[in-house]
Order: structure tokens, then sequence, then C-alpha cells
């Protein structure tokens, strides 16, 4: 197995060190040959049965890393909202960047980035993605485990709705008019933020045909601004087609 | 004449993505560079425009192994300018959930990326299979400091409870005594783990450090300090630090370098705060200091290992304290109305002093950002370092020599990561060429 990173905050892999009690059982099942925030140990241009990608591809040398790395590996498997969306650093995207850089440095040319920040999709075939910001430690160690064995991972596209009730959970939107993106997001982190008072804010992006459009109509009616309603979509996970659509229709 | 240069290509056990060289020429060290490549992912230019509330959220995301150091100060630089004060209540559930951060970081740092250089591995899973019960107490360590934050804030990276104001939900009584006994075997377990620290054998190399810490409370800072102290220097308000410090953009760096104005390197971090602060570290991190002789001022890098392992000691110590006197605030966060202007925070990273700047519109949205994290304020005295370092590895064999320089940067635990993401992006039309 090979851990690569492009642009991220270190986070996803960080999970796969977070596994504290199935770390070591896991390092005797795989060979955990290339993980540079881990080991020294490095293999950068060996050939692996498994990799994971952390991070978005947002300059120009890792659009090339990734095409070498997909050549190089039998499966990949992209980590967390930046891998499968473009993370929070595509809140850039359709902006000015040139521009920006152009006008604060001397010497532009020492920074070398691209317009937008992918997802690695948009790059290269995957395998599978692996949601959220951060992953799930539990849906890691399942994607993991189905890999070893060679059965499909377990886990379910469904709403953050879903593993609210589960939870018992009063619902923050109805009970208390509290915009909530649980409705259109992807499940996995155990419906957190209602279970801490808080509306989800969509970090594990979009589930499949997230009916944005009616959750956006029902903020409207709570009488969310437009500005409100753009940076409700625009958030984490502001790349995912579905989130990104719902944003553009209230600029 | 001769040269060597010494260098890694990728350096490893670090976050992020660098890399250093450092060439020594007839003895001298004519260049040293620790260089940063890692994507830079521009947050203080997305941040404008974004609501109050949206802040904490999104800055969590600079970095996966520190974002509650980004909470938190955000939260205060956020609340000083809107004139919220929250209660001693809330501030004692920062305390806590800092102190899960602390925990996990430190462990991290310590057993997982540092220890491997003093014992000649190249990561603690290989380590384990000589050294198994060592890197067995690093994990739960590092677990125990994770289950506090998910406790408080529901997962250890990025944690969704902190705001602007507190929490958005405090945790029961309940929930934290359920993890006490954790706590308390943290506290022992810690102990051992600084003692077995200083027994490691130190590389020679004594730098002549000027620290920078939070200041101005009687507690050995975390999550609050009104001033900032520069050893030799003096002290400032934090809302002054922006101009006792300047920002450089070198050409070997996608993130700026932090100086003193007279352009001094400085050293934030484990030990500049024991410098500062050493008498006001828990008392069961005091007496664990003494036992081990080890000083306010520790001047060698490789010796952070051990004050690390003290502010571990700490940090257990003061979260079991917090969790035995705990009562549930009444109020998990305090609100107030939006309105124009700037504000200032500063708090301790687990590695080191973190910045935050905010100029708020008038409908509580962020017209400006300014982000200063410690790994861009330690570049540059990481590069002396190196130089200091540079004339001893001349008698050492190639391969040595590169690893001692790189366990120097280790050292220091750069989060190359946040250190990118601080990318000062500022549009100022007159400034175009």
């Amino acid at each position: 197995m090979g851990v690569f990173k492009l642009a991220s905050c270190d986070g996803c892999q960080l999970t796969l060190l977070g596994c504290e009690d199935e770390l070591l059982a896991l390092a005797e099942r795989v060979e955990i040959a290339h993980f540079p925030e881990a080991s020294s140990r490095l293999d950068p241009h060996g050939t692996f049965d498994l990799v994971l990608v952390e991070g978005s591809v947002s300059a120009p040398f890792q659009r090339d890393e990734l095409l070498s790395i997909r050549a190089r590996a039998k499966k990949l498997v992209t980590i967390g909202a930046c891998a499968t969306s473009g993370g929070v650093q595509a809140l850039r995207n359709g902006r000015d960047v040139k521009g920006f850089i152009a006008s604060v440095y001397a010497t532009p040319e020492y920074i070398s980035t691209l317009d937008d920040s992918t997802p690695v999709s948009a790059h290269v075939p995957v395998d599978y993605e692996l949601r959220g910001c951060p992953i799930d430690k539990r849906q890691l160690i399942e994607v993991l485990t189905a890999l070893l064995v060679g059965r499909r991972p377990n886990i379910r596209d469904e709403s953050v709705c879903m593993e609210c009730k589960r939870q018992g959970n009063m619902c923050v939107l109805v009970t208390r008019d509290e915009p909530c993106l649980g409705p259109v997001t992807h499940a996995g982190c155990g419906a957190l933020c209602p279970s801490f008072d808080r509306g989800c804010y969509g970090c594990f992006g979009p589930k499949e045909q997230a009916k944005t459009s009616a959750l956006a109509a029902r903020f409207q009616r709570d009488g969310m601004v437009p500005v409100e309603l753009v940076r409700r979509f625009r958030g984490i996970t502001a790349g995912a087609e579905a989130f990104k659509k719902e944003g553009e229709r209230h600029e | 004449m001769s040269e060597r240069t010494f260098s890694v290509d990728l350096m490893t056990r670090v976050e992020g993505e660098g890399r250093f060289s450092l060439t020594v020429r007839d003895g001298k060290v004519i260049d040293a560079s620790l260089a940063i490549f890692e994507a830079p992912r521009f947050f203080e230019a997305f941040l404008q425009g974004r609501s109050t509330h949206d802040v904490c959220d999104i800055v969590a995301r600079i970095c996966g192994i520190c974002p509650i150091a980004y909470q938190m100060s955000a939260a205060r630089a956020l609340e000083s300018a809107l004139g919220l004060r929250t209660t001693p209540e809330i501030e004692q559930v920062r305390r806590l959930i800092y102190c899960g951060e602390w925990i996990e970081s430190h462990a991290l740092h310590v057993f997982m990326l540092h220890a491997p250089d003093f014992l000649g591995y190249e990561s603690a899973i290989e380590m384990a299979r000589d050294h198994k019960p060592l890197v067995e107490r690093g994990l739960r360590l590092k677990k125990w400091g994770n289950r506090l934050i998910e406790v408080i804030g529901g997962r250890p990276s990025h944690p969704v409870s902190p705001r602007v104001g507190g929490f958005s939900r405090a945790p029961s009584k309940a929930a934290l005594l359920a993890i006490r006994d954790d706590l308390a075997r943290g506290v022992e377990e810690s102990i051992e783990t600084a003692r077995w620290a200083a027994t490691l054998p130190m590389p020679d190399l004594s730098c002549d450090y000027v620290f920078a810490a939070i200041t101005g409370t009687s507690d050995y800072p975390l999550e609050f300090g009104t001033h900032i102290a520069v050893s030799g220097r003096g002290e400032w308000p934090v809302e002054q630090w922006g101009d006792v410090m300047v920002e450089r953009h070198v050409r070997h760096s996608n993130a700026l370098q932090a100086t003193l104005a007279d352009g001094t390197p400085y050293l934030c971090g484990p030990q500049a705060r024991l410098h500062h602060h050493r008498d006001k570290l828990n008392p069961v991190a005091r007496q664990l200091a003494d036992e081990l002789s080890l000083p306010a001022t520790v001047d060698n890098p490789y010796r952070s290992i051990v004050v690390r392992a003290v502010e571990l000691t700490h940090a257990f110590a003061e979260a079991l304290a917090i969790v035995d006197r705990y009562e549930r605030p009444e109020q998990a966060y305090v609100e107030g109305a939006m309105r124009a202007g700037v504000g200032y925070g500063a708090t301790e990273a687990p590695r080191g002093l973190l910045w935050h700047r905010y100029e708020l519109s008038a409908d509580g949205t962020v017209a400006k950002a300014t982000i200063v994290p410690p790994t861009s304020q330690n570049q540059a005295r990481i590069e002396a370092d190196l130089v200091a370092l540079g004339p001893s590895l001349i008698a050492m064999e190639h391969k040595a020599a590169t690893v001692r320089a790189e366990q120097l940067i280790r050292s220091y635990d750069p989060c190359i990561s946040c250190a990118t993401h601080f990318l000062e992006l500022e549009i100022n039309r007159e400034d175009v060429p």
C-alpha cells in the first residue's frame, strides 16, 4: 500500500495513524511501502496493490504526479473531501487566482498553482471514493478490510438524516428551524453536528440524487437571504457538483 | 576546496511537503534552506466575504493535526472584533479541548515522528517490531487525547462544536467522567514517557535562541494570553504582534518567513513556552521537570522531545483537574450583535504561537484575514540552526549526516501544511507591476 498526498491538511492520512487500536495489526497484514508522513522508508516510484490519495489537484506538479501514481496502482482509493471534490480550497475556483498572486508578489514566478482545485477523478479513474472532511475512521477500516478480502465496501449511500434518526436526535431543522444540510449530505460522520446541537454543514459532500433545491426552498421560507444560501452550499465541499450548482442558482 | 551538500527531496515524518538542502564548503556553510513546496491553498483569500460563523469551520481545515488551535485563535480574534466576552466556564471547556489537542499532537510527534530518529528506525511501525510496548504506549496516549477531543467536539480532526462565543454544545459531566481514568493513567504514563525521553542519546548542538510565547496570565500559556513575550526584547500586546515581526517572501518557499523587525529569527513552541513559563507548569509537570533537571532554557533543539513529553504531562494533569471540578456551563456560548471592527487572537498551538487578525464589515462578514502559523515563524530559525549544525556534519558519513540534519528539522515539529496556507493574498491594485 502507498499513501500519497496532494493539496490537503494531512487530516485524512492522520486518520490512518488515528486507528490506534488497529494500526499495528493492519501493518502485519499490509505492507505499507510508501507513507511519508509516517515513515522515512519511501518507494515513490514503486508499484502498488492499493494507493490511498489524499488532497486535491491544485498545482501543475500534482497533476503529473497523479498520472504517474495511477499508472502504478492496481487500485486507487481517494480519501476525503479534497480528493473527492476539490476540498475547501475549491472555494478559490472561479476567482482570479493569477491576478491575486501578481498583485501581491514582486516575483510571481515563485508561485506555481492551477486556477482551480479539482478532485482526483477529474484527472484519472478512481476505484473507490471515501468521503468526509475528514474521513471517518470506521469507514476507512471498512474499506481497507473489504479490499483485503476482495469484497465491495459496505458503505451505504444515504443521508445524514438516516444516521441522525438512528441516533435518536431531535431534528434541528424541524424543531428549531436551524439550517441543516443533513437531508442532502452523504452519511458517514455519525450525524455529528446535530448531535452537537448545530446544523450539518455538508463536509461529507452531497449524497446521490440530493434534492438541494427543495432544501434551499425550505431555508428561503425560513428567511435565509441569497448571499447566505450561497455560502451554505459553498463550503467545505464547494466543488461537488450538486452543491456547486445549487450555490450558483442563488448568486 | 572541498564542498559537500546534504539534502533530502521529500522530508518524512513531518506534516506536509518540504525539502531541505545544506551546502558546506571548506568547513563553512554557504547555503542552508528549508524549502516548502506544498501547494498553496489560499485560505486568507477565500475567507474574505464569509460570515463570522463560517470562520471556525473553515480555518480548522488549515491543519488536520492542530485544527483546534486554528479554531481557538480565530474565535478569540472574532470575539475581540465583536466585543464579545465569554464566561470562565466556557474558557474551561476551551482549555480542556485544547489539552486534548496538545496530547494528541505531542504523542504523535514524540512517539511516531521523533522517537524513530533516536532509536534508529524508519518509522514507529518498524520500531514496534523491537519496541512494541513503547509504540503501544504512544498509541494509547494519542488515543486518550483524541478521545478527550471527541467527547467535547465530536471528532479529533475538525471538531464540530467550537464556535465564536464558545461551543455549540458543552459536554456533560458524565461524559467527561467516563474518560477520567484514562486521563489519570495518561498523567502516569506521560511521566514515564518523559523519564524515557530524558535517557535518549542527544546529539550535541547549542543554539542562541530568541524565544517567543504568549503571556499575560498566571497560567502556563495555552488557550489565552494578552501579550507576546520575546526573550531579551520585552513584551507586546497581542494586537501589536503584526508590527513586531515582519514577513518575507523567499524564493525557495511557498510560505512566508517571519523574523523580528531587525531580521532576527525567533523560535516559538515547547522550548519557548518552557523558557518563559517553566514556573507556571502544572505542579505535577513542574516536579517532573525538576526530577529530570530540565532547565527553563533548553538550547539543544534535539532535546525538545523531553520538553514535549513534560508538556504532555502538563496537558494530562490540567485536563484531569478541569474534569474533576467541572460543572456543565449553563450557557455553552455567548452571542452578540454583528458590527464592524478589527480583532486579534493568539493561542499556543502544539508547535507554537498562532496569531490571527480579522477585519469585519458591519454585517459581520470577513473583510480581511491574516493568519501567522508557528511554522512560518520558526522557518527562519530552523535555517539558522542548519547553518549552526553544518560544520559538525563534515566529519560524518554522508547518510548519517543527512539523517542528522533531517532530525534537526523534525525536532521543531514543523507543520508544513499550515505554513503554506499563510500565503497572504491581498488585492492592492497600486502594486500591480
